[in-house]
């Protein structure tokens, strides 16, 4: 009971003293993270696009492959991408092993089918009418897509959201192929498990406490947003209808 | 004859297939600059395929279209006449977003000055009755008020067509002669030319000034309601087999009115005056339900029992046996306040002047 105490003041103090090294864990694991999101969105939206809106063989397949991938286990995924990129691999070449960016293509690669699967069900979810509505109204088929896209937006944040979440949390990624080399590769959840194992938990708490902070603090964010019937996203682009 | 200009619309041999079933049979059909045609056919006849083809949201299978003269050829001229029509959809669908934004969108599309749109909105609701509705949430109105809402963002674009499908299918009383008067309203004072899809005979004579049957995806007959329902034409019983509609014979009375036997002991009185083999219709609007027999100036009162219970939007629909099944609807409020079951007896009332005769 003790040591748990003494872990939490401590780590109480590392974070509210600006510690250096909790600080600099903390922006590269959201960096990291933030860029995997970013990246797995640029690519598995267009394709949640395609699979949630249009009718073709194989559609079925597809999307349960993508729903059974959200569960891959990461050590998995990381020991896919270590053989990849080792020095062997067939992506040796590249040298990015134990490199910030072999995680964010790990990473990214990991939480595409939550992007996808969340994506393409949102986009389903919309009532097929407001194609129609749209055209009606004089859209174009652009212009119409927009309108589809746009009732989707809530759940299409959603995803994008539970899938930074995800890239966040993860750490069999981020271990196999990031090594946790000290001030290079390091995020919060290998250093946490790295730095327990040595003793160090008073760290590794503080370091929790910021995780778990974060991941409840974005969820908080867009849960605010959401209400707000994203407000905030009413941005300008009336060529669209918007 | 009349001046190729007085014609809105031109549709010439239209058909639409789709996976091999065929839709739209050969449809030639010419629309007038400012009246409202009913297109009154049963479901499943091809109406809102044709309403569609007209909005130009879907695509003829074959065919020639004409719009005020001009020929609509491609997807250009299709996505350039979208914004000469409009489409009020049966499935009332909004965008999640204010009444205001729903409104507003086709402004947008259409690049309407932003000086000019706040004002035509509030015009707009102001027509469908909906003032001060901007800043509410369109999923959080009731299915009458969505329903006005979709009138007043077809409205707001001041369109030559409006293509309104079953408008009022599905809404409680109020809303429902809400939107009959809006309609007539708009074509009175816009001179905007409806086209109006319904299976509901009784608003298909009381507000279009033309009637075209559609069956099985084919044009039987265009006319007038006297021309249509005057001769009762075999097209026209053939789906007529509409609620509250039956068959009977009918006699004079010495009240000056008209009393019809439909059989099975129902006899129901009319102010029409007529004699021999006719058809009646009665809306289930015009019928009042009650659990105990009152006093009133109406003619007929009937007893009877539950037979069906169907649950629409905002509306009960109740299927009474008296002898003949008559349908009635009543607001979800009163179904609930009337705590009416299966099997539970009531009383149907209805005036002598409620009562539609067709002479066969």
């Amino acid at each position: 009971m003790n040591e748990i105490f003494e872990g939490l003041l401590k780590a109480f103090q590392l974070i509210f003293s600006g510690d250096p090294t909790v600080f600099e864990i903390t922006l590269r694991s959201l960096y990291i993270s933030g860029l995997a999101t970013v990246i797995s969105a640029l690519w598995g939206i267009p394709i949640a696009v395609f699979l949630g809106l249009k009718d073709f063989q194989g559609r079925f397949f597809l999307k349960s492959l993508f729903k059974a991938l959200i569960g891959i286990p990461t050590v998995a995924l990381g020991l896919f991408f270590y053989l990849i990129l080792s020095k062997s691999g067939p992506l040796g070449f590249l040298h990015i092993l134990y490199y910030p960016t072999a995680i964010i293509i790990g990473e990214a690669v990991l939480i595409t089918p939550i992007v996808v699967s969340f994506s393409a069900n949102a986009l389903e979810a919309v009532s097929p009418e407001i194609i129609d509505l749209a055209k009606t109204l004089g859209a174009s088929e652009d212009q119409a897509f927009f309108a589809v896209f746009k009732e989707a937006l809530n759940g299409i944040l959603l995803a994008t959201v539970a899938s930074f979440n995800r890239a966040f949390a993860e750490l069999g990624v981020a271990q196999m192929i990031g090594g946790n080399i000290f001030g290079f590769t390091n995020v919060l959840t290998t250093t946490i498990a790295n730095e327990t194992a040595k003793g160090n938990i008073s760290l590794s708490i503080a370091l929790s406490i910021i995780l778990l902070t974060i991941v409840f603090g974005i969820n908080l964010i867009v849960d605010i947003l959401s209400k707000r019937r994203l407000e905030i996203w009413k941005w300008r682009a009336p060529h669209l209808g918007w | 004859m009349e001046s190729p200009t007085s014609w809105l619309v031109d549709l010439r041999n239209i058909t639409k297939i789709f996976n091999g079933i065929t839709a739209l049979d050969n449809i030639n059909l010419k629309i007038r600059n400012g009246e409202i045609l009913a297109l009154l056919g049963p479901s499943g006849s091809g109406k809102t395929t044709l309403l569609k083809i007209l909005a130009f949201i879907e695509k003829p299978t074959s065919g020639e279209m004409y719009f005020e003269g001009r020929r609509v050829a491609d997807n250009k001229d299709a996505l350039q006449m979208r914004t000469e029509s409009t489409m009020v959809f049966q499935k009332t669908a909004v965008f999640n977003t204010t009444v205001y934004n729903n409104v507003v969108y086709g402004l947008k599309i259409r690049g309407t000055p932003k000086s000019k749109i706040s004002e035509e909105v509030k015009d707009a609701l102001r027509l469908v009755r909906l003032e001060g509705f901007e800043k509410r949430h369109a999923k959080e109105i009731s299915g009458g008020e969505q329903q006005r809402v979709a009138i007043a963002r077809a409205l707001v674009l001041k369109t030559k067509l409006i293509l309104l499908d079953e408008p009022t299918a599905n809404l409680d009383p109020k809303n429902a002669s809400i939107i009959e008067e809006i309609i007539t309203t708009i074509n009175h004072e816009l001179r905007t030319t409806m086209v109006m899809a319904t299976h509901n005979m009784f608003q298909a004579k009381k507000l279009p000034q033309r009637i075209a049957l559609l069956t099985d995806g084919r044009i039987n007959e265009v006319g007038t309601a006297t021309d249509i329902f005057g001769s009762l034409s075999k097209t026209l019983t053939s789906f007529a087999v509409l609620e509250n509609t039956f068959k009977g014979t009918a006699k004079p009375t010495v009240n000056e009115t008209t009393l019809v036997d439909v059989g099975k002991g129902v006899q129901v009185e009319a102010t029409a005056k007529a004699s021999g083999k006719v058809s009646i219709f009665i809306s289930p609007k015009d019928i009042i339900l009650s659990k105990r027999r009152f006093a009133s100036s109406a003619r007929n009162i009937f007893r009877g029992r539950i037979a069906e219970i169907s649950d629409t939007d905002s509306v009960v629909r109740l299927k009474v046996d008296v002898g003949k099944p008559f349908t009635v609807q009543i607001t979800k409020r009163s179904f609930d306040e009337m705590r009416i079951n299966l099997g539970t007896e009531v009383f149907l009332t209805f005036k002598a002047s409620s009562v539609q005769i067709i002479h066969d």
